[in-house]
């Protein structure tokens, strides 16, 4: 095995290390980089805990080696805390905390940066949407009601509206998973 | 958990990859998204010595109309093939199955070809590709073959594929609107199916039946035979041997393979 | 206005959100650095004789500095369950005999972290298989014994009388059934982790993931055979506990022995894939349950008989039928009722707590029985729930289970829970389904429970101290992780004191700081922590208003304090003198430190209606809606109170749908990742229905219970109701739980070959 150089931009900063091709990316964010935001929480790529954003597109960084990542560009949730570190200005952050989306705060960051990738990729979110776009991401403490909540806020919908809906539509109820070709309307 | 450590090595382009692949074959594993790979390799199941990893080769990656047919790069994801207009418009049963495959971060990392080479009996697009009566394009240093997808799947984790080979590409028919529908039944939105049906154009592939992807021939015969589709769907499990594990047993397998050729079949129709 | 009872933000969550939290495999401690990385060769068979261990490949792997086994270590063996047969204690490291799969047998010491796997494959165990025992049942026959100096399996029996031939002598109507409450995972999503490191003092610094540091210090000193005084045990930020993490795990032991072993630091945190064999589960029940009454609908005797499961080595598992038994008769006034049980040994993981513990199965069991009950009579669930529930002018209430009811309204709680779910509304549109012949029916599930929280240690302590810069710092013997004490807590301080939330800290789980505490368990924090804050408030302004009284020229009598100001003043003399917290507290410390013990436990109670979608060509469950009313008194703060509710009310349904930890015959666990066992997502969820309702209870002066458990223990009889109702014009009275598909679809098999 020999030793990989890789330089990945993390957070908007340029960051170099020579690593073994094994290296997962999220052991290279939390020991090489030291940011610590990032959690493990399986080994089986079904939790989320360590999702951060590749290219801006949401990715499991326990599988993913950072020699995959070389010369690309991670965001973790640290990067949406501005440049002081401690900004919750950014709207995914700030409908955490304003809807109380976290207890033990574990899955925290990835569901954050799951959220903050499904919006970039269609802000036009319902509570169907937001619970299936949320599918690679465990929680032990929410239940997810506040999660998809908060998910809601930071798209800017009103989430007692959203889930009212969702409460009402009959049609939606069939298990999500289940079919693909009936039961979510024209094009699914 | 953490990989055995391997060499790694990412060629800069197909030719050179081929060129590796025919120098290293036999201890080499290709690597695209690594969304199949790398779970098993953490879990210490599979230790290469040399991973190729083919996930930037941009060749690789596109999805474009030749013909009668759809042309799709090995190294085009998930989540390509889910946003792709030409699908779309084209052959819309993919599209629905990708957004099938795991979560949106698997769709971001995971690839049309590695699902194909994986060759796992569970996973969703080898199934899709066998009711599109697709064909599997492999390249190596000695030329470049097709494989018809129902030649391609030859056990539980083993294709037609030789060491030395590499998908590149994946020919489907354009469909267009013909009809087509995917039941896909999972206990959790992200697991693997228990059972699924791709039915596209009078065609039925099932997913998780067997040791390879299938077709429910018996269905596709009675619909042949203007058999209704509540006949023709009884017969889906017909020849089928579906495992057994905490899921479901064979007998379950097999009235899901019913079932939901039933209700992709009325689907289909309504298209 | 008073803060109490308002929807506060968490103040821990800008942290939380932003740098993240630090929990124990994120800290960068100085007295961490060149710390060893701890990796555990981990039994792959259930039940087998080691013939042999060669850990010399293993030694000359990269980055190796020790591998070490059983016979290298010099501590007695530890007896996980004081209360348990004193032969089943557990091997630091097996060197005779595993017993589960997952029993650590080497442990491997490496520079870096990623050289720990490498060697520990390197480590060669012979194993020669034994017989493995995984039914309880089978168990205790005694036949393979797991310990034969023990003589047999039983750990603990509750209730060694035989039952009553008569019991039910006077009952028009007796049924009886065979459950299952199975076992399942925690999942926190943290998993188990620790790192030691000894001082030159001779301590021991423990940094590890639990619920309460100073029972893990308790245990991990008796464990070394040293004073509680030489280890300091401090708890980082807690990835979930939801039981799993009371009390130290003896690889907490093994890595303090370890660190003063080789004089350097050791870290250890587990793979999901170890955690999941290796940390302990929860419930594993298997319940007889008899009920017996007359056709107007009265219960009248009712009777349990359990059999649980410990796992391999006795832990609280042992315990938790105590709280069954006690819990039996749910919220019925039942004239008659007896119950016992029996706990086994098996080749399995050890069995503890999982967030209910011990009441969840009390009250599935119950609310089956009811439900069996009604159909067996023909009448209404909820009809038959609210002729038997313990009317409001009965309490304090004593029940057949030996509990004291502190205060209940649970016909009133019923009936919120069905007049928000429109019940006869849910019923038409059933029927509905029914006679159009539906593939996709409808079920309606109604529970009614009570539960015990607080129920281990009822005292708690806190501290308070204002500072002159006006800013205050509590100390609570509660270990928040996930729970918000850092909000709540300043909440009730701010409450009585008037100092901002945000100028209020709340120091926990560090005992040197904390050198007593209850930690968080049980449901216990605000009624006997909380209240212990709000008591320290209160002394805090006794002491303030003495030292005042001569600042002021008043007597102390005439003092209260001004909240708006945080501020002592002299009652109804407006423009009069005042001195602030912060003034007392530049004059001289200005601190207290108080113990709250309640003395009893307080018994929340709720109703819950769960609506399922039942798919019977496939046998698939969806929960459409679930309306939770949990009664846990008055609300401190709704948002994490809610929050409490929400995340109970998941767990409750992941259990009665998706969740299982299954073993083959041979002792391998088949739900040994996440991709393998049920944990379930957002995608398989609905959001939930929260009702509100708050009966006080008088054993503490803010009328808390707890309401931390109340969400699992609900919704978990009322969903598995739920789906059993939808396939009852089929003759189906029961399916045990988890109802995945396939054992929904072969109970509607069965049902239908019966009737045809």
């Amino acid at each position: 095995m020999t030793g990989v150089k890789v330089e990945i931009t993390v957070n908007g900063r340029s960051t170099t290390d020579e690593v073994e091709p094994r290296l997962l990316l999220a052991h290279y964010l939390r020991e090489n980089v030291g940011l610590k935001a990032t959690n493990i929480g399986c080994d089986t790529t079904s939790c989320g805990a360590c999702t951060v954003l590749l290219d801006g597109e949401s990715v499991k960084s326990c599988t993913v080696l950072a020699v995959q990542a070389d010369q690309l560009a991670v965001t973790t949730m640290e990067g949406l805390a501005g440049e002081s570190g401690d900004s919750l200005d950014h709207p995914v952050t700030a409908a955490f905390r304003q809807e109380h989306g976290l207890q033990c705060g574990f899955c925290t960051p990835g569901m954050v940066m799951a959220v903050a990738g499904l919006i970039a990729e269609n802000p036009d979110l319902d509570e169907r949407a937001v619970r299936e776009g949320l599918e690679g991401n465990l929680c032990r403490c929410t239940g997810y009601h506040n999660i998809v909540r908060a998910a809601l806020v930071a798209a800017g919908k009103d989430p007692d509206a959203a889930q009212a809906a969702e409460a009402e539509s009959d049609a939606a109820r069939t298990a999500p998973g289940f079919s693909a070709g009936s039961s979510e309307g024209a094009g699914a | 958990m953490i990989p055995v450590g391997f060499d790694y090595a990412r060629p800069d382009s197909l030719d050179a990859a081929v060129a590796l692949l025919a120098e290293r074959g036999d201890e080499a594993t290709i690597m695209a998204g690594g969304h199949s790979l790398l779970p098993v390799m953490k879990l210490r199941l599979a230790a290469p010595e040399l991973i190729v990893d083919i996930g930037r080769l941009r060749e690789l990656n596109y999805v474009k109309v030749d013909g009668d047919e759809v042309a799709i790069g090995a190294g085009t994801r998930h989540h390509d093939l889910e946003v792709s207009d030409v699908l779309a418009a084209e052959v819309p049963l993919l599209p629905a199955v990708a957004r099938t495959v795991g979560d949106p971060q698997v769709r971001h990392r995971g690839t049309i070809g590695g699902s194909l080479a994986h060759g796992d009996p569970a996973s969703d697009l080898p199934a899709a590709v066998l009711a599109l009566d697709g064909t599997i394009v492999l390249r190596s240093p000695r030329g470049q073959r097709s494989v018809p997808a129902t030649e391609f799947w030859t056990g539980v984790f083993t294709t037609a594929k030789e060491p030395d080979e590499l998908i590149v590409e994946i020919r489907v028919p354009r469909t267009g609107s013909a009809g087509w529908a995917y039941e896909k039944f999972t206990r959790r939105a992200n697991d693997w199916a228990i059972v699924a049906v791709a039915v596209v154009d009078g065609r039925v592939g099932l997913v998780n039946m067997g040791s390879t992807p299938l077709r429910a021939s018996a269905t596709e015969a009675a619909l042949a035979e203007g058999k209704s589709i509540a006949e023709a769907a009884a017969l889906a499990a017909e020849g089928t041997e579906p495992p057994t594990d905490t899921a479901g047993t064979p007998e379950y397998r097999k009235n899901l393979a019913r079932v939901l050729t039933r209700r992709a079949l009325e689907t289909a129709a309504g298209r | 206005m008073s803060i109490m009872g308002t929807r506060v933000v968490r103040v821990e969550d800008p942290v939380f959100l932003t740098r993240g939290a630090t929990y124990t495999d994120d800290l960068t401690d100085e007295r961490l650095t060149g710390a060893l990385h701890l990796t555990l060769v981990r039994s792959p068979i259930a039940h087998a004789t080691i013939t042999s261990i060669d850990v010399s490949a293993a030694r000359e792997a990269p980055g190796v500095v020790a591998v070490l086994t059983g016979e290298d270590i010099d501590l007695p063996a530890p007896l996980l369950f004081p209360g348990a047969n004193k032969a089943m204690v557990r091997p630091w490291l097996a060197t005779e005999r595993v017993r589960f799969v997952g029993e650590p047998v080497a442990a491997v010491l490496t520079e870096g972290r990623y050289q720990g796997p490498d060697a520990a494959e390197l480590v060669e165990v012979d194993y020669e298989p034994l017989p493995a025992v995984v039914d309880v049942h089978a168990s205790a026959t005694d036949e393979v014994l797991l310990f034969p100096d023990a003589g047999t399996n039983t750990a603990a029996v509750y209730n060694k009388e035989d039952p009553d031939p008569d019991f039910f002598a006077d009952c028009e109507v007796v049924v009886t059934r065979d459950i299952v409450n199975q076992r399942v995972a925690a999942a926190s999503l943290e998993t188990r982790a620790a790192s030691a490191v000894w001082g030159d003092d001779g301590r021991c610094t423990l940094f590890c993931s639990n619920q309460n540091a100073q029972g893990a210090r308790d245990e991990v000193a008796g464990w070394l055979g040293v004073d509680a005084s030489q280890i300091h045990v401090v708890l980082p930020d807690v990835g979930g506990g939801f039981g799993a993490k009371i009390g130290a795990d003896p690889e907490f032991g093994l890595v303090a022995w370890l660190a003063r072993h080789t004089g350097r630091p050791v870290r250890w945190s587990e793979s999901r894939s170890e955690n999941m064999t290796g940390m302990v589960q929860g419930r594993d029940q298997r319940q007889t349950i008899t009920i017996g009454g007359s056709r107007d609908g009265r219960v009248k005797a009712y009777r349990l008989d359990v059999v649980a499961d410990a796992g391999a080595y006795p832990r609280l598992g042992v315990f938790l039928p105590v709280f069954t038994r006690m819990m039996a008769p749910g919220t019925y006034d039942i004239e008659k009722v007896d119950s016992r049980a029996r706990v086994v040994v098996t080749n399995t993981t050890s069995t503890a707590a999982y967030r209910g513990a011990g009441r969840p199965e009390a009250t599935a069991a119950i609310e089956r029985a009811m439900d069996l009950f009604a159909a067996e009579i023909g009448m209404d669930p909820a009809e038959v729930r609210k002729i038997n529930v313990v009317p409001p002018e009965k309490f304090p209430f004593t029940t057949k289970g030996g509990a004291e009811y502190d205060s209940g309204e649970y016909a009133k709680a019923i009936d919120l829970a069905l007049e928000a779910s429109d019940y006869a509304g849910l019923r038409a549109e059933q029927k509905a389904r029914r006679e159009r012949g539906d593939a996709k029916l409808l079920g309606i599930g109604v529970s009614s429970y009570v539960e015990i929280t607080g129920g281990g240690a009822f005292a708690e302590n806190a501290s308070i101290e204002v500072h002159p810069d006006g800013s205050a710092l509590i100390w609570t013997g509660t270990s928040p992780h996930g729970q918000g004490h850092a909000t709540a807590w300043a909440m009730l301080a701010s409450d009585q004191l008037g100092i901002p939330v945000e100028k209020i800290t709340v120091r926990h789980g560090d005992t040197d700081q904390v050198p007593e505490g209850g930690g968080t368990m049980g449901s216990r924090s605000l009624q006997t922590g909380g209240v212990a804050v709000h008591k320290a408030s209160l002394e805090l302004i006794d002491l303030a208003k003495q030292r005042a009284a001569d600042i002021l020229e008043a007597s102390v009598e005439d003092l209260e304090v001004d909240t708006a100001n945080a501020a002592i003043v002299v009652r109804g003399a407006p423009g009069s003198p005042t001195v602030t917290f912060a003034q007392l507290a530049e004059r001289e410390e200005l601190k207290v430190k108080t113990v709250w013990d309640g003395k009893k436990p307080t018994f929340p109670f709720g109703s819950h209606v769960a609506v399922v979608e039942v798919d019977t060509e496939t046998g698939k469950v969806t929960v459409e809606r679930i309306w939770a009313v949990d009664d846990a008194g008055p609300v401190l703060n709704p948002l994490l109170c809610e929050g409490q509710r929400h995340g109970g009310i998941a767990q409750g349904i992941a259990q009665a749908l998706l969740e299982e930890v299954v073993y083959d015959p041979d002792g391998q666990p088949l739900t040994a990742t996440f991709a393998d066992y049920g944990f379930p997502s957002a995608a398989e969820l609905p959001s939930f229905d929260l009702v509100p309702m708050e009966t006080p209870t008088p054993i503490n002066p803010l009328g808390f219970k707890g309401i931390g458990e109340a969400g699992t223990i609900g919704s978990t009889p009322a969903v598995q109701s739920a789906v059993i109702d939808a396939l009852a014009h089929l003759g189906i009275r029961h399916i045990d739980m988890p109802t995945t598909p396939l054992r929904v679809w072969e109970a509607i098999q069965n049902a239908v070959k019966e009737d045809g």
